[in-house]
């Protein structure tokens, strides 16, 4: 987990550096744009992300990206513009602060809790072996029976199949 | 008058419902027979009451009686007649309609079947189906009825919504809710088997197909939805993680999760409750699917509260959720597993890990889609949660899942040495890692997209070999030619190789995806004529651009792009803007040029000057093809599992005449 978090770090800290770079050379294309724009929803358009929305509203938004880019601003502190005014709602990515925090949180502690569950489960499972060796019908172990010899897996293969029915 | 007897049919099945649900509860009460009888009859007038109730309404929409509110807002008098049939599920009432109809096909079908072993089970099938239509049916009654007329004549409707003119779109809603209804059927079963303490697995094998035949619908609908998206929506993907779509992929997830885990109850006696619990979740997953895309919640949690569909629908949730689960508390005790784990190394640890995946994934999708909401609720403020989120917490799940979709076939049941699994797990490994090294030597060095190739290789292989060695094996003992070998192997057990079919879908699926998800480019400019984009190899030249008028109120305004690699002309390409000048809404539809390599995809976005100039955004979007192509194996693959087996039900059905299955 702690390894997850130290991507998600990096990631974020090299969509900064790249923002940078691009903000200090040259002209800003389409492209500047559509790669901030991605990361951004108006707060009107429901689902559609800056960079592919239709209408002028969002049309006169990637014009600003672009004025602000031109300005010098890096990508980030674009997002962060938009955010300042508009909210947390305009960002594709939640912040990791405040309310958003638990969107972070909670998968986190959902994965956790289900392989907590599981291990309980195997130990629960593992340590019941007298209620068990009762209710099994015999069967000879696919272990012992089988080797990579053809015939034998065939006879295995057909017993499986025969169990399946 | 038309429309007049179709509402009255409506009610009709609404009264025909709340008394099958009564019947059949005084029926096992008081345990007479002759109450449960006449619910199942009551059961099954519902589908022809409902169908008329759809026909007639199909009827008012083709012959445009604008009266009806619910026509004059989804068809219009120039829409073509297949449009206007299909508009039945374009709205919200006309869909809850039409989910009942299929619902109460479903129920039809299930009444039908002979009840000779499970009649205990009967009375109460009926009251969940029933109980299910009292719901749906009670909701287009009185909160959004399709029959509910205007108090004056509109000379022609709204037509349409334009996004929904696509044969995509056109099976998308029926496929989805197909499957969506389908999964009540184990369901309802479930809750029998439950409340008549017939624990044994046989209510699973009674559904095995309904479950199939649901999941099947459903993964259609998604892939359906899917490639709608990527045809119409123009923003060069298929997958954007919006709430309705989220709403369909999470009962598939639960479905997936609980497919393979009663074979673990069918085999081994394990996981009951655990199957219980994974229906009632899909059970809740598909009316919570239904709430989110029908209520407008996610819009806005107000405007949820503004139409009535919303709160009933979260009462409904919260009612069967608390009654699934309180039925199934108070039978905990049939519900004991007859078999320990005897390994962590066995075919149902690999199983159980399975299913929490799914379910962790599950939870995370959740968490995903209703934080929007739950913001709005508590702060004020909404949030909004978008596919960059969903793909870095999915994308660790994911992996873990294709992996294990690798190593699990491999593993026995109850015990597997680890030696005998190094064993024939190394050397496909090894070959995934050459194949990594391969790419990375030829300039893929993306950590990420190579542990993808890494895994789909892996998997790829270890699933092929399962049917490989089969085939080998059957070849040598029996001396039977390749394809006999290979047919009678498959033929021989249809669930499990049918499965591995499924899984190889998977895989290409996965190739699909980790092409686009790492790979895909995309670059947007203004050109004029003559001029040309290039990305990734590709040119792409404008030449002209003209407009025209389309059908109805249509506006279409047409570019002509040539795709050219080197100085080689691949394909000239016309990407279009669409206009709807009633709705003023516009759609941009992509032009492709596809390969299996990847597909280049140009939409036109803007001009000026009647085409001096014209904006074109171009996707890259490598192996895009494997997604589909994926798709289709693995619905072959589900068709193949879920084939009825006319050999094995004979015998089931004639066990003394059972003589050793034919040898040749």
């Amino acid at each position: 987990m702690k390894r997850w978090w130290l991507w998600i770090g990096l990631a974020l800290i090299s969509l900064l550096l790249v923002g940078v770079v691009y903000a200090q050379g040259g002209e800003v294309t389409k492209d500047d744009i559509n790669r901030v724009a991605k990361q951004l929803y108006c707060p009107v358009c429901e689902n559609t992300p800056l960079d592919v929305c239709e209408t002028q509203a969002c049309a006169d938004w990637r014009e600003q990206i672009g004025e602000l880019l031109a300005a010098g601003y890096s990508d980030q502190e674009v997002i962060n513009y938009f955010t300042e005014r508009y909210g947390d709602r305009v960002r594709a990515l939640p912040r990791q602060a405040g309310f958003a925090l638990w969107v972070w949180i909670l998968p986190v502690v959902g994965t956790l809790a289900g392989i907590g569950i599981m291990i309980q489960l195997f130990r629960r499972w593992m340590g019941r072996r007298t209620v068990a060796t009762a209710t099994i019908p015999v069967e000879p172990s696919p272990v012992r029976a089988s080797s990579d010899l053809p015939e034998d897996y065939v006879a295995r293969l057909e017993r499986e199949l025969r169990e399946w029915e | 008058m038309i429309p007049d007897v179709g509402y009255l049919a409506m009610v009709t099945a609404l009264v025909g419902a709340v008394y099958a649900t009564i019947a059949s509860l005084y029926g096992f009460f008081k345990r007479e027979e002759r109450w449960v009888n006449s619910a199942r009859h009551a059961t099954m007038t519902l589908a022809p009451l409902l169908g008329l109730s759809s026909l007639t309404l199909i009827y008012a929409l083709v012959v445009g009686d604008f009266q009806l509110k619910y026509v004059a807002t989804t068809s219009s008098r120039d829409m073509p007649l297949f449009l206007k049939v299909t508009a039945l599920w374009g709205g919200q009432s006309g869909s809850l309609l039409f989910w009942s109809f299929l619902m109460a096909s479903f129920t039809f079908i299930v009444m039908l079947r002979r009840w000779d072993e499970d009649r205990e089970l009967l009375p109460h099938v009926i009251f969940v189906t029933a109980g299910t239509l009292v719901f749906f049916v009670g909701l287009t009654t009185f909160v959004a009825n399709p029959f509910e007329k205007l108090s004056f004549i509109p000379p022609d409707g709204q037509g349409l919504n334009p996004l929904l003119r696509h044969p995509g779109m056109v099976a998308h809603p029926p496929t989805l809710y197909l499957g969506y209804v389908g999964f009540v059927i184990p369901y309802a079963f479930a809750m029998a088997a439950l409340v008549t303490r017939r624990t044994d697995p046989h209510w699973i094998r009674v559904t095995r197909r309904w479950t199939l035949a649901a999941w099947l619908f459903l993964s259609l609908g998604l892939l359906l939805g899917g490639r709608w998206a990527y045809d119409v929506l123009g923003w060069g993907g298929y997958w954007a993680w919006d709430p309705v779509e989220n709403a369909a992929f999470m009962p598939w997830l639960t479905g997936t999760a609980f497919l393979h885990s009663v074979m673990i109850q069918e085999k081994r006696g394990m996981l009951k409750v655990w199957n219980m619990v994974l229906i009632i979740l899909t059970y809740g997953l598909v009316i919570f699917g239904t709430f989110i895309t029908r209520s407008g919640v996610i819009s806005s949690v107000h405007s949820f509260a503004q139409s009535a569909v919303g709160p009933l629908f979260f009462s409904f949730i919260a009612v069967t959720a608390v009654a699934s689960v309180a039925t199934l508390l108070r039978r905990l005790d049939d519900l004991k597993s007859e078999n320990r784990l005897d390994a962590l190394l066995s075919r149902e640890a690999a199983f159980l890990l399975n299913n929490m995946l799914f379910i962790t994934l599950t939870f995370s999708v959740f968490i995903g889609t209703i934080s929007p909401m739950v913001s709005e609720l508590v702060t004020g403020e909404k949030i909004t949660v978008g596919p960059p989120w969903f793909d870095r917490v999915t994308a660790p799940q994911f992996a873990l899942l294709l992996a294990l979709m690798g190593i699990a076939p491999l593993t026995a049941w109850r015990k597997t040495a680890a030696q005998r699994l190094g064993r024939s797990l190394w050397w496909p490994f090894l070959i995934a890692v050459v194949v990594v090294i391969g790419l990375f030597l030829r300039g893929v060095h993306s950590w990420g997209a190579l542990l993808g190739f890494l895994l789909v290789t892996f998997v790829g292989v270890t699933t092929l070999w399962e049917y490989v060695r089969g085939v080998i094996a059957r070849r040598r003992a029996r001396g039977e030619p390749w394809l006999v070998a290979f047919w009678r192997l498959a033929g021989r057990n249809r669930r499990r190789y049918g499965g591995y079919i499924v899984h190889l879908g998977v895989v290409c699926m996965a190739l699909g995806i980790i092409g686009t998800e790492f790979f895909q480019q995309d670059t947007e400019g203004t050109l004029r004529p003559g001029e040309a984009l290039e990305i990734g190899g590709f040119r792409t030249v404008y030449r002209t651009l003209r407009t025209y008028p389309g059908p109805g109120d249509l506006i279409v305004t047409e570019a002509t792009v040539e795709i050219y690699q080197g100085d080689q002309l691949l394909k000239t390409v016309h990407p279009k803007r669409e206009f709807y000048q009633n709705t003023q809404q516009t759609m941009t539809i992509p032009a492709l040029r596809s390969t299996m390599a990847e597909d280049v995809y140009v939409l036109l976005t803007g001009w000026e000057g009647g085409g001096a100039t014209a904006t074109f955004r171009v996707y890259i979007n490598p192996l895009v093809n494997w997604l589909w192509l994926g798709g289709l194996i693995f619905v072959v693959g589900t068709l193949v599992a879920g084939w009825p087996d006319f050999e094995a039900e004979r015998r089931m059905v004639m066990p003394r005449l059972t003589i050793a299955p034919q040898q040749v």
